[in-house]
């Protein structure tokens, strides 16, 4: 046999077994993919609410996307409490200006950043929420200030349609 | 294996095992030699396959009547529960099968710690004894999740929202995970689906664990090798049979007993209320076999070391076996070993009590103390502990300590007309 056959044959092999493992990742690409959020999932992405009847000092929970969605109004002693924070006393620093563009209207996703629970309101050592899972505490701004959680939690896109209504999502 | 060949004596038999040696499997089985000083900590194996066939058995047919959709899943379940013929005992027997069965391979492990199952030349079995655990602890999760209670949502909730504690593509996962944005129908039937599919993996592999398993033999009390077949084996059947059904019979008595008389004091009274995404009970727990797992996980105030923390604390077991440097197996002769063994059950025992209390104050304190001594036992105690320790001299045989240097006469005799 001379020295140039048994190349030939490598060639052939790694390239049989490139195209074989492209023909496998084609194949279960859609297997997993099949797992991730689907159409009719994706298509329920918005929800209008009518906020009307909130009063100060107030919290409602909608659900979007299958989560709670917390909307509170707050009263002028939480934002003035909320505003008053110092941005180094705080694990994931964020302005309350930022979170709440309408300062008597916070709204946020209503679940903990630690593991998926949902916060109880007017709980806690800041005046905001508490998770019961495991612990961790929020501010008026619904900012995390102690326990496991690691971030504040989530301000979800929303607008006001009008005066009454927020569209969220 | 065993030393002889084995020839089936009638000539269909012979026909058959030319072609497929199930008699030879089957003679193998029967006449595999065991150390005959084995005690009644090693009828765990046996009591476990029957836990796994019973809950393959059980879930079969409770699958005949369960519905996986979020708007029926609990009330398919009080159907069974009300309806069904029997369904409240074939219910009761899985739903207390799982801790039972737990209960069983928690027994199967920490054997396996005192009297070192785990070291050379059986790591093999050991490691696959882990996968089976973890494969047992996601069967039991997703199984708790199928009724849709509220304890069955927010744990859902809670173990994959440990996903995203991965840097990056966490949220990613998570929501590959459930099929959505949070755990919903799409979490639900694929749960069902995998729930299904575990038991039948997990028989798979105890196969193999037990193949592997009849590659050395039995491990035994005393730790050392044993010749076999010798004076110190007997034939797995009748005699390990028999003892291992005596033991199963003990077992069912106190699994009998959660079934009829206590059936819901191993559960939650919270997975009796509907699933609900607007509100998480006040306090949740696992169930009571994954408590030290997730006192570890709480014990971290950081999230992400939080679930590495309580991975390892899994993961580090299949590293055991290079772990303990120690090359004496039953901690029978190792006085120190013996000590530093019980210390862990205890520790691990705190671990699954404070698990199940609130993660704040003293109990938080002793969550962290347990946690680090956990780690500490296994990655400074156990490889220092080889090299320092000064063991009791092993005996030379397991009939040794018993009948002294020179064995009966007779009894060698009779042993030996055997093999």
């Amino acid at each position: 046999m001379s020295e140039k056959k048994p190349e030939r044959r490598e060639f052939l092999f790694t390239a049989s077994y490139a195209v074989g493992a492209v023909g496998v990742g084609a194949v279960v690409w859609p297997l997993i993919d099949q797992m991730n959020p689907d159409a009719s999932v994706k298509a329920l992405a918005s929800t209008e609410v009518d906020v009307s009847s909130v009063q100060p000092g107030k919290t409602i929970t909608v659900l979007w996307r299958g989560k709670p969605v917390f909307i509170k109004r707050r009263t002028s002693e939480e934002i003035a409490e909320a505003k008053a924070v110092k941005m180094e006393d705080l694990k994931d620093p964020e302005k309350d200006e930022d979170r709440a563009k309408n300062p008597e209207w916070l709204v946020m996703v209503g679940v903990c950043t630690h593991l998926g629970c949902v916060p109880l309101n007017d709980k806690g050592d800041y005046n905001g929420w508490f998770c019961p899972c495991h612990g961790s505490h929020y501010d008026t701004s619904g900012r995390i200030r102690k326990g496991p959680a690691p971030t504040n939690m989530e301000v979800p896109k929303y607008e006001f349609v009008n005066s009454n209504t927020i569209k969220i999502g | 294996m065993s030393d002889h060949e084995y020839v089936p004596k009638s000539k269909f038999g012979k026909w058959f095992n030319d072609r497929l040696p199930l008699l030879t499997l089957a003679s193998h089985l029967t006449d595999y030699p065991t150390p005959k000083n084995l005690n009644y900590w090693w009828t765990f194996g046996g009591i476990l396959t029957f836990c796994l066939i019973t809950q393959i058995v059980t879930g079969l047919t409770l699958a005949m009547h369960y519905i996986a959709h979020a708007d029926l899943a609990f009330e398919s379940v009080e159907h069974i529960m009300r309806d069904v013929n029997y369904g409240w005992l074939i219910r009761y027997i899985h739903a207390n099968g799982s801790s039972m069965f737990f209960l069983a391979v928690y027994i199967h492990i920490f054997r396996s710690l005192f009297y070192g199952s785990y070291k050379s030349p059986r790591e093999i079995i050991w490691i696959i004894g882990i996968i089976i655990y973890l494969l047992m602890m996601a069967a039991a999760f997703m199984g708790y999740v199928l009724p849709w209670g509220q304890m069955s949502f927010w744990g859902a909730t809670v173990i994959t929202s440990l996903f995203s504690a991965i840097p990056f593509i966490g949220e990613g996962i998570v929501n590959w995970l459930w099929g959505g944005y949070s755990v919903d129908n799409p979490t639900l039937t694929r749960f069902f689906t995998l729930h299904y599919l575990l038991p039948f993996l997990i028989l798979g592999l105890v196969v193999l664990h037990i193949w592997a398993l009849h590659i050395p033999g039995n491990n035994n009390p005393v730790g050392i090798d044993v010749k076999k077949p010798s004076k110190d084996t007997v034939p797995f059947h009748p005699y390990i049979v028999i003892k291992d059904v005596f033991a199963l019979l003990m077992f069912m008595i106190v699994f009998a007993f959660f079934i009829f008389y206590s059936p819901n004091i191993l559960g939650h009274a919270d997975n009796y209320i509907e699933a609900n995404p607007m509100v998480t009970p006040v306090h949740i727990v696992p169930e009571w076999y994954l408590l030290p797992f997730y006192a570890i996980l709480r014990s971290v105030p950081d999230k992400l070391m939080g679930v590495i923390a309580m991975l390892s604390a899994i993961l580090i077991l299949a590293a055991l076996p290079w772990l303990d440097t120690s090359k004496i197996r039953s901690a029978v002769f190792r006085p120190l070993y013996k000590q530093f063994y019980w210390i862990l059950v205890v520790d691990v025992l705190i671990l699954g009590y404070v698990g199940a209390m609130p993660a704040e104050g003293l109990y938080l304190l002793i969550a962290r103390v347990a946690t680090a001594y956990y780690f500490i036992h296994f990655l400074i105690i156990l490889p220092v502990l080889g090299f320092k320790e000064k063991t009791i001299p092993l005996p030379l045989s397991i009939t040794e300590p018993v009948l002294g240097d020179a064995p009966i006469a007779s009894a060698v005799k009779k042993k030996e007309s055997l093999n």
